[in-house]
């Protein structure tokens, strides 16, 4: 399990799975066709079933789990603001949304107040953190299709990105940034400048993707009315996210149930009624800039402040604090070494992560670890959508649907 | 005895020019492809990555030659050489330049002119399609067998379209022997058949120019070896030279479509001008310029290392041009100039593509074959045929 944590890579576990019951044994004219694990375009380790009727999908079958490493077990042997360090796993593309969802359920059983600066940069950097997975789907999705420049276009944007987050952290990915009770740490000098920087140019790099994309009649031929899947059946299989936004529901937990203050930022969710790839495609574009707006304000409108809340029992004390006050020692040194223990309770906490409703179920029977933590995956609930959307297209468009999901298999398989 | 003697040494001569520059076409596209995506393509093996073909090389001879286990093997081994070798004699009939005088030996610089040479051509490409549809076949895989499948559909489909573009230019030109059709361009600009009176080519030049992408699996048409669907195609089970084989067979191709393009089409070696206008010191110039250019960036280097490259080549172009004033080399030189010039151009349009757009999907390809390309081919070769016949 642990060679599966390393970021990033996806490892096949060495134990296949059972293999899948095939519902009905293929005629003559038909063909199974095992699309991955190890496929180009199935985005780590998802593995397809695919039944073909030369080139026509008769059915297909996700089969998922081969990413499994058992994280929701293992928040039950670490304490609270150990957890942390195990949310950026589960999403390797955007570890500061589950950062922030989790670090939000613990908040919400320890009644924590988080003063308006850190939620001000918890906003930020999770709506960065927007940008950067939406740029990796980008350049993937249109790989797939086979614009091979625009990966390289996405990757230069994600490029700044990740030394943003590098600057602050010194991580480029598994940045574990977010802590129960704010911030790690206070935002390095300079760091502002290197935001806007990037955030004044981005949408100017948005408008190039377009140019190549948008309005190109390939593009348009191999996305526009591919990927279908009925709004009911969406919303059975529990599909969220800029998918079931491009289905024409607006739907964005952002808006409906804000967390983090975002209910203080002025910004669109974008929506189609189209329900197709391009529809998803347009989503996730408008999305991005959206996405800059949202940054460009918390910039502008950064309150002054602590980057912690006023817990002592919670959050670990200023270095200088610990040298000349008993207090603040003692503290350091129960938070160290015990952890804190959080009210008992449950608590369901959900945010809007790059590809859906992420959640965090969280019990607490007093103590200084978690009774349970489960995960809600929005990788896992549009992963279900597969075979309804894929069944009597193309090969091609399997490539094509799959890609619009943007799912990312750690988040699915946990 | 002349004749054969003469024949080997062009044959040995083309082979070997040819062969460098598939090469180095590979690497010309991974420097092209790089910097349309900002990066920098292949920098680490020689000055700007120049050996990297040479290594590719090394390394494709060197690595274990896989036969996997349940596949045709007559046939497996078979598929890529037919490829390769199907790719490469259409090269055979395209002329390079006009008649010279070696030694006193009066000769074309042309392997052969077949007086069918243009349906030869069309023979062999079809020819081609069976190295990629039987090594689908053969290789006992699934991704393999759609590729191949994919592949001989598209071939066999664009080949019409092709046919009629080429139908088309032969009106104006009277004649299927490839020397003779590039003689019927001589003078300018305006003789090339796709500008030429009283029917310009113009739309059959954009149709061959389509079905030859489709022709050569190239971007927007490279289905048969979609790696994001297919893994690698027909071609997934192969490894070592017998890959490089198909490698190879795909820019033969290339070179080989964008060869009968010039000649076709933008006359051949014919300049761009009359040789009366001056045309003869255009490629002097051309040099001359560059060369005077790679000095002067190289007297205010950008880097510190361009201080000794860039006069170097610098001064190798110079030499170039100065090799193209000389009264003896100009009758071999200079056409030869125009037909790599104009090929060159084709060329890189076609890794342009390849950095810009999408694939199509498989129905659409064959959509557009039929529905769009085959009678925009028809009504051109139509209307053509009207034009000529009033003219």
């Amino acid at each position: 399990m642990g060679d599966a944590d390393i970021p990033g890579v996806t490892v096949v576990q060495p134990e296949s799975p059972a293999e899948p019951q095939e519902t009905e044994a293929p005629g003559p004219r038909r063909m199974v066709l095992n699309m991955g694990p190890q496929h180009p375009s199935t985005h780590g380790v998802l593995r397809l079933l695919l039944e073909l009727d030369g080139e026509t999908i008769v059915s297909a079958q996700p089969d998922i789990g081969y990413l499994h490493t058992g994280i929701e077990k293992e928040f039950e042997v670490k304490n609270y603001q150990q957890g942390v360090t195990l949310t950026d796993r589960i999403d390797y593309l955007a570890p500061l949304s589950n950062n922030l969802c989790y670090c939000l359920a613990a908040e919400k059983l320890l009644g924590l107040e988080i003063p308006p600066m850190a939620q001000w940069q918890r906003v930020m950097l999770t709506e960065l953190t927007r940008l950067n997975s939406h740029l990796v789907w980008l350049g993937t999705h249109a790989i797939d299709i086979g614009a091979m420049s625009v990966f390289l276009y996405c990757f230069r944007e994600r490029e700044d990105i990740l030394r943003i987050f590098e600057m602050y952290s010194g991580q480029r990915m598994m940045t574990s940034y977010f802590r129960i009770g704010g911030l790690a740490l206070e935002p390095p000098r300079g760091w502002h400048k290197r935001i806007k920087d990037f955030i004044d140019v981005f949408p100017s790099r948005v408008d190039e993707y377009e140019e190549l994309l948008t309005s190109n009649g390939i593009w348009i031929g191999r996305t526009k009315g591919v990927g279908f899947i009925s709004l009911e059946d969406m919303l059975d299989w529990g599909v969220t996210g800029p998918m079931l936004r491009a289905a024409g529901l607006k739907w964005d937990t952002r808006k409906t149930q804000p967390y983090s203050s975002y209910d203080k930022f002025d910004f669109e969710v974008p929506t189609r009624t189209e329900n197709d790839v391009y529809a998803r495609y347009l989503v996730r574009i408008e999305e991005m800039r959206q996405s800059a707006r949202i940054i460009q304000q918390a910039l502008a409108g950064m309150p002054d402040g602590r980057w912690t809340a006023d817990a002592p029992h919670v959050v670990l004390p200023d270095r200088e604090k610990m040298k000349t006050q008993m207090e603040a020692l003692i503290y350091h040194f129960k938070i160290v070494t015990e952890g804190f223990r959080v009210p008992a309770g449950e608590v369901y906490q959900v945010i809007e992560s790059p590809r859906g409703e992420v959640g965090y179920y969280m019990v607490s029977d007093g103590t200084a670890k978690p009774y349970r933590v489960h995960v809600r995956g929005p990788s896992f609930g549009n992963l279900q959508a597969i075979p309804e959307m894929v069944k009597g297209t193309l090969i091609a468009d399997v490539i094509a649907s799959i890609g619009s999901m943007d799912f990312v298999l750690g988040d699915s398989d946990r | 005895m002349n004749f054969f003697i003469l024949s080997i040494i062009k044959a040995a001569v083309v082979a070997s020019v040819l062969l460098t520059t598939l090469a180095y076409l590979q690497w010309v596209e991974r420097k092209v492809i790089a910097h349309i995506q900002v990066r920098l393509g292949p920098s680490r093996v020689g000055p700007h990555g120049l050996l990297q073909p040479l290594a590719d090389v090394i390394k494709l001879i060197t690595k274990e030659d896989l036969i996997p286990p349940y596949v045709n093997k007559f046939i497996y081994l078979l598929a890529p050489f037919l490829a390769v070798t199907m790719a490469l004699i259409s090269i055979s009939v395209i002329p390079f330049g006009g008649e010279i005088q070696v030694l006193g030996q009066r000769t074309w610089l042309q392997l052969t002119d077949l007086n069918i040479g243009l349906l030869f051509i069309l023979a062999i490409s079809s020819m081609g399609v069976y190295g990629v549809a039987l090594a689908g076949w053969a290789s006992n895989n699934k991704y393999a067998l759609l590729g191949g499948l994919r592949s001989s559909a598209q071939m066999i489909s664009y080949e019409l379209p092709l046919s009629l573009a080429i139908v088309s230019p032969l009106l104006l030109s009277n004649t299927l022997s490839l020397r003779q059709i590039v003689d019927t361009q001589s003078g300018s600009i305006l003789h090339w058949n796709i500008l030429r009176f009283p029917a310009p080519q113009i739309v059959s030049f954009l149709v061959f120019m389509i079905a030859a992408f489709a022709e050569t699996n190239r971007v927007p048409f490279d289905l048969p070896e979609a790696e994001n669907e297919l893994v690698a195609g027909f071609h997934t089970e192969y490894s070592s030279m017998k890959f490089a084989a198909f490698f190879m067979a795909e820019y033969a191709n290339m070179v080989t479509v964008s060869c009968i393009t010039a000649t076709l089409f933008l006359g051949g070696w014919q300049p761009l001008f009359p040789a009366a206008w001056g045309s003869n010191f255009v490629p002097a110039a051309v040099f001359a310029a560059g060369g005077l250019v790679a000095i002067y960036h190289g007297l205010n280097p950008a880097r510190r290392r361009d201080r000794l490259t860039l006069p170097i080549v610098g001064v190798i172009f110079l030499a170039i041009a100065a090799l193209f004033l000389i009264p003896l080399l100009q009758q071999a030189l200079i056409p030869l100039f125009w037909f790599a010039a104009k090929v060159g151009v084709i060329l890189f349009v076609f890794i342009w593509i390849r950095g810009t757009l999408p694939r199509f999907r498989y129905d659409q390809l064959m959509g557009f074959a039929w529905k769009v390309l085959f009678p925009i081919a028809l009504i051109n070769l139509l209307v053509t045929g009207l034009l000529v016949a009033l003219s």
